[in-house]
């Protein structure tokens, strides 16, 4: 069989359930970031496999490059709030973290 | 050829990214997020993206995870504590997991996609997405210019040290 859009789409459905398992099962909060990466990354094959079978030029691509511009914006403000509860908290573990307020 | 290329890349990008969620120990788990990126960067190019490819080299292996990294390493006690991380409710989450999968997949199989035989042959796309950004997507390119901007600002403001706090 010939390897078309089905097989793009399919190995990106795998990579979104592996991220939202990542998500949903890590205690640690650094994890669930890098969960949150390879959803975005599976979205960003969507829209690239979908510029190129779906006769759409490049506008796929020019989507997916937004959503890489805003992955590196959502990891530096992620990132700086881990640090942060990690000063207050001493733990990055996201179960114990359950205050919002001390 | 093309097919065991694709192969090739998949299964990269999904073996390491298995890694990734599945790997007891968190090192472990950031570096094989490097080879999912490679992985995902080596479909682009089958994609006919090689300007995407490249960018995705840049800032994921090149920014995102070394932020990741900067983060693995300073909020783990590297030299007392071993890295290990525990999981959550595995048995509910496989199930909801296993389910996204299974209709995802079985949506993305049963569709039948209306498939249009591509005319852009495998030029390089770089100058083309220059020119799209400066004309038909140069509103969302500003904003996304200014959303960079607070996300810096305010990334550097809510990491520093709060002096107040410290009473």
């Amino acid at each position: 069989m010939q390897v078309g859009l089905t097989h793009f789409l399919i190995v990106s459905a795998i990579l979104f359930s592996l991220g939202l398992y990542g998500v949903i099962t890590r205690r640690n909060a650094i994890l669930v970031l890098m969960g949150v990466e390879l959803i975005l990354n599976s979205a960003n094959i969507n829209f690239i496999a979908f510029s190129k079978y779906g006769g759409m030029k490049l506008d796929g691509q020019a989507a997916a490059v937004f959503v890489i511009i805003l992955a590196a914006a959502e990891a530096a403000v992620a990132l700086a709030i881990v640090l942060n509860i990690y000063q207050r908290f001493k733990t990055v573990n996201v179960d114990e973290i359950s205050k919002m307020k001390e | 050829m093309y097919d065991l290329i694709f192969y090739f890349f998949a299964l990269i990008t999904l073996g390491s990214g298995a890694v990734v969620v599945f790997s007891k120990n968190i090192i472990y788990s950031a570096f094989s997020l490097l080879f999912t990126f490679f992985g995902v960067a080596g479909i682009y190019v089958l994609l006919n993206a090689d300007f995407l490819a490249v960018t995705q080299l840049l800032i994921y292996v090149g920014g995102i995870l070394v932020l990741l990294l900067f983060g693995v390493m300073l909020t783990n006690k590297v030299i007392d504590v071993e890295l290990k991380t525990g999981t959550l409710q595995t048995v509910p989450a496989s199930m909801i997991v296993a389910a996204t999968a299974g209709v995802l997949c079985g949506v993305f199989y049963i569709t039948d996609w209306r498939i249009v035989p591509s005319t852009m042959e495998m030029n390089a796309t770089t100058a083309e997405l220059g020119n799209m950004f400066m004309t038909t997507w140069l509103l969302p390119f500003e904003i996304a210019s200014v959303v960079l901007l607070v996300a810096l600002v305010g990334a550097a403001m809510i990491a520093r040290k709060d002096k107040s706090m410290q009473n």
